[in-house]
């Protein structure tokens, strides 16, 4: 009796993206759509909810960076020390007058 | 940007949750860290069911048809709450029929302010009022819980408690407001509840010593918890012209609540399973569970 776990994403309000919420175990869609309205809506606190079979979900969670493309991305760049370096050649650093 | 690696070592799982990290149900998890949470999280889901049952001896015996209905709705809510934290940590691999059975055995804990018995209807008022106020400074920490299924889940949970401490709030003015029996029944319970009140957050160890603390299943000491319950309604009892009976309560200039070293013989004592009400609303649990096994043969069945 192992029965399949849902996971739950709510939508607080109309334009918000869906969240996870939870997860819900029932032997069914429809029995896991009773749980979830009981757990997360019966209060209004939700305007949507999605329920997701777990083994459903495609997991993807490995970044491969083989070719260092950090040059695509802010953290590829480091000016600190070159912005100094070049501060202090024109004479504008901080405290130099 | 690459995705943050949990790290697949102790220490390193370690530094990583204290800098502020959080964890999945399908990330690696130390078997000390997984063992901690779900201790911990089996103890607050089985707060929430039995919590209810002080509560809920006062429906039939509302006053008002609108405080029946409130009363109602808290109930509910507490239970489902119960519904949300357990799920979790059957999540962590601890059957929820295993939770139930510990449960009703008296193997495993919950919260002291659930063993005592109330009396009056002003009970349910500082229950509601100042117990889910001493209960939502805890749940508010666990935002930020490095367990993210927990800290989600406490995200709803924290939302309706906040209906709960108003409702607390609003029967408690309806009463000191009223005549002065209906003052007096609350100042007798509020005198009933503060030494519970005062042990609710636990012994003041040191944060550091405090395995909650080191792997961040709580995101603060024992001893915050009840200066934050203090600070924030001390002013909020005082100022209704309630009395709490502590000669040595007091702020500080620095800040720091002074008070009376809580009992904490009696919460140890109580939290054991000898609480003036822990084997009857142990046994009322029991006989539910029991007579309710139809309902989950026919769901399983289905």
């Amino acid at each position: 009796m192992n029965d399949p776990v849902f996971e739950v994403f709510r939508r607080e309000r109309k334009g918000q993206p869906f969240e996870h919420a939870g997860s819900v175990v029932a032997p069914d869609a429809d029995f896991a759509e009773a749980w979830a309205r009981e757990q997360y809506g019966r209060r209004g606190e939700s305007v949507a909810l999605w329920l997701v079979p777990r083994d459903q979900i495609r997991d993807v969670e490995d970044w491969a960076d083989e070719f260092d493309l950090k040059y695509r991305r802010v953290d590829g760049y480091s000016i600190k020390a070159r912005l100094k370096e070049a501060r202090e050649r024109a004479g504008t650093a901080a405290g130099d007058s | 940007m690459a995705a943050v690696e949990i790290p697949h070592d102790e220490q390193a799982f370690l530094e990583y949750v204290q800098s502020g990290g959080q964890v999945e149900s399908t990330d690696w998890l130390p078997d000390e860290y997984r063992r901690l949470l779900i201790k911990f999280i089996e103890m607050h889901g089985n707060s929430e069911l039995m919590g209810v049952l002080p509560e809920r001896e006062w429906i039939l015996k509302a006053p008002t048809l609108q405080r029946k209905l409130a009363l109602t709705a808290k109930v509910q809510d507490e239970v489902g709450h119960a519904q949300l934290i357990y799920r979790v940590a059957e999540d962590l691999g601890k059957p929820r029929a295993a939770m139930l059975e510990d449960l009703i055995s008296g193997k495993a804990k919950f919260h002291n302010v659930f063993h005592y018995p109330t009396y009056t209807w002003g009970d349910v008022g500082v229950i509601a009022w100042l117990v889910d106020a001493a209960a939502i400074i805890s749940q508010k920490a666990l935002l930020k819980c490095s367990y993210a299924p927990y800290a989600r889940i406490m995200k709803k949970i924290c939302w309706e408690e906040s209906f709960h401490i108003l409702h607390g709030r609003d029967v408690i003015l309806a009463m000191v407001t009223g005549t002065e029996e209906q003052f007096e029944l609350v100042q007798e319970a509020l005198d009933r509840w503060w030494g519970p009140l005062m042990q609710f957050h636990g012994n003041p160890i040191a944060a550091a010593d405090d395995p909650m603390y080191k792997w961040r299943i709580k995101s603060q000491g024992n001893e915050d918890a009840r200066q934050g319950f203090l600070d924030g309604y001390v002013p909020q009892i005082l100022e209704l012209g309630l009395e709490l009976h502590d000669p040595k309560l007091r702020k500080r200039n620095d800040g720091v609540w002074e008070y009376t070293e809580p009992d904490w013989d009696e919460l140890k004592h109580v939290v054991t399973g000898h609480g003036p009400k822990t084997q009857e609303r142990l046994a009322l649990r029991k006989r539910f569970l029991e007579q309710e096994q139809w309902v989950r043969d026919v769901v399983l069945a289905a």
